[in-house]
């Protein structure tokens, strides 16, 4: 059985590539949402530095956040964007009558989104080092497996929300950009679980990415091992990453009973 | 005895309906290797959820249908590349060049030689010198010659044209007919083309097949179609059927 032919996943790559170098409006997107984040809070972290009760550590963690989420987000976006410029461009159908299988269709989308957010990281962190000398080459290797969880978190997202789109067409468009931002109050991204009320943190130990950006404030705060939020963020993402996979091929297959993936490829 | 013509599509009583909604009813039909088959209707007939569900974008509610002797849908892949498709109304990325687009879906077809390839059909339908150009700028002719270079790119054995020369100016269009006349001609190629340019149907389609309210009402060759109908050109045919402009047997294709 085909899954994934290397030969393939290339051909699509190099479509994403001719369409990103090609716009510098979308290059801008890539990157312009990332910088502005960054920029903003790092100052409005570095106004609280001056207040009295300022944790000196509170800037770390609020650019290793920043710079957490982003790669959460960039993960996300690089599949469920990557189709809508597919839909938008009219050229799905083209796409889906080629002899190419879904995986390699998503597997391409996991590719263009992982240099996507090497070079956002890239440039993110040479923009940390500048304005606020955050030294990302001085975090610990630690970070790594938690900056992998992320990555698989938001190509779940991804799928996630491709399905939403197969299943309720043009008007779910906007969950390709909302998504993340619905799940940030309650992963953790800039303040512990134990903010939130009783009630909602449950709900938060739900979610893979409080795992990461809890064991990301450990780590950078220079204590703490992280094992244990290691291994749940891999657990959990392994359910929701299987879980949305079968999603999605029902949502497809949906799609093509009600004949609702016509109408949205033609 | 006559060696017998490979069967390429067989379709199997065709059923597809939409909640109650029935867009295609007990459609049968079969198209031997080499033939070009014209499948006709008017809007809402049930050409487009024919080809779409050949196509694999549209699941079947019952009935059989084979390509190559192969179930489409479960053999997806092995089935769609000896296929390909093009489509007045499917555009190619329109932020590519017309080169880089070829190259993408030569890779997504496994062509060999794609540089050769894809040269040879720019050539072959006169587009070289747009190579360069972005795909979104092309005239509709133009664009119309790039998305047939593209459905040739994998040489396929069985071609879907869904009204290709739509919104040509007639010159640009005869142009296109003679063309893809000529490339069937030498490849032997089966081609399943829908159009509503009733020319195109005429010097292009050995046969005929009129989908009216989802079913096949009338099926040969367009002479055998003038003869049933009683009707000079099969532009008469085709707007006496969509008029309801012909006796309930023929529309109910009980008369084929």
């Amino acid at each position: 059985m085909i899954l994934v032919r290397p030969g393939r996943v290339m051909g699509l790559c190099h479509r994403y590539f001719y369409i990103y170098t090609r716009s510098g409006f979308r290059l801008l997107d890539v990157v312009f949402w990332p910088v502005m984040d960054l920029i903003v809070w790092g100052f409005v972290a570095k106004y609280f530095m001056r207040l009295d009760s300022a944790n000196p550590t509170a800037i770390t963690f609020l650019i290793g956040a920043i710079i957490f989420f982003n790669i959460l987000n960039r993960a996300q976006q690089s599949i469920s964007v990557s189709f809508l410029e597919d839909l938008w461009s009219r050229n799905l159908l083209n796409a889906f009558v080629a002899p190419i299988t879904v995986a390699e269709f998503v597997a391409s989308t996991f590719v263009v989104g992982l240099t996507q957010i090497f070079a956002v990281a890239l440039i993110m962190s040479g923009l940390a080092f500048c304005l606020y000398t955050f030294n990302i080459l001085t975090i610990s290797f630690a970070l790594i497996p938690l900056f992998l969880n992320l990555l698989v978190m938001g190509w779940a997202l991804g799928m996630f929300t491709t399905s939403l789109i197969f299943r309720f067409g043009h008007q779910a468009e906007a969950l390709a950009w909302a998504v993340p931002f619905l799940i940030q109050p309650i992963s953790a991204v800039f303040y512990p679980v134990s903010v939130l009320p009783d009630w909602l943190q449950p709900v938060a130990y739900l979610v893979p990415a409080t795992y990461c950006f809890e064991g990301m404030r450990a780590v950078l705060s220079g204590h703490g091992d992280i094992t244990s939020y290691l291994l749940t963020a891999s657990a959990l993402n392994l359910f929701y990453f299987l879980s949305v996979c079968l999603f999605f091929a029902a949502m497809l297959n949906n799609a093509r009973e009600r004949g609702a993936l016509a109408k949205l490829v033609v | 005895m006559a060696a017998e013509v490979e069967t390429i599509v067989s379709v199997e009583n065709l059923r597809k309906s939409f909640g109650k909604a029935v867009a295609i009813e007990d459609v049968s039909f079969q198209i031997r290797r080499g033939e070009v088959v014209g499948l006709l209707g008017a809007n809402g007939a049930g050409k487009s959820t024919t080809i779409q569900i050949l196509l694999g974008l549209i699941a079947l509610t019952s009935g059989k249908i084979s390509i190559f002797g192969m179930d489409p849908w479960k053999q997806r892949v092995a089935v769609l590349s000896r296929c390909n498709f093009s489509s007045a109304y499917v555009a190619l990325p329109y932020n590519l060049k017309v080169i880089e687009n070829l190259d993408v879906f030569a890779q997504l077809y496994g062509v060999n030689n794609r540089k050769k390839k894809i040269n040879d059909l720019l050539d072959l339908f006169e587009v070289g010198h747009l190579a360069a150009k972005m795909t979104g700028g092309l005239s509709s002719g133009e664009s119309t010659r790039v998305n047939l270079c593209k459905a040739l790119l994998n040489d396929p054995e069985f071609l879907l044209l869904d009204e290709p020369t739509a919104s040509l100016d007639p010159d640009i269009a005869d142009k296109v007919r003679k063309l893809l006349a000529q490339v069937q001609a030498e490849r032997q190629m089966t081609v399943l083309y829908t159009s509503h340019n009733m020319r195109d149907v005429q010097e292009l389609c050995q046969r005929v097949l009129f989908l009216h309210q989802g079913k096949i009402i009338a099926e040969g060759s367009s002479q055998a179609i003038l003869q049933q109908f009683g009707q000079e050109t099969l532009e008469e045919v085709f707007i006496a059927i969509a008029r309801n402009q012909v006796s309930s047997s023929l529309l109910s294709g009980d008369v084929k």
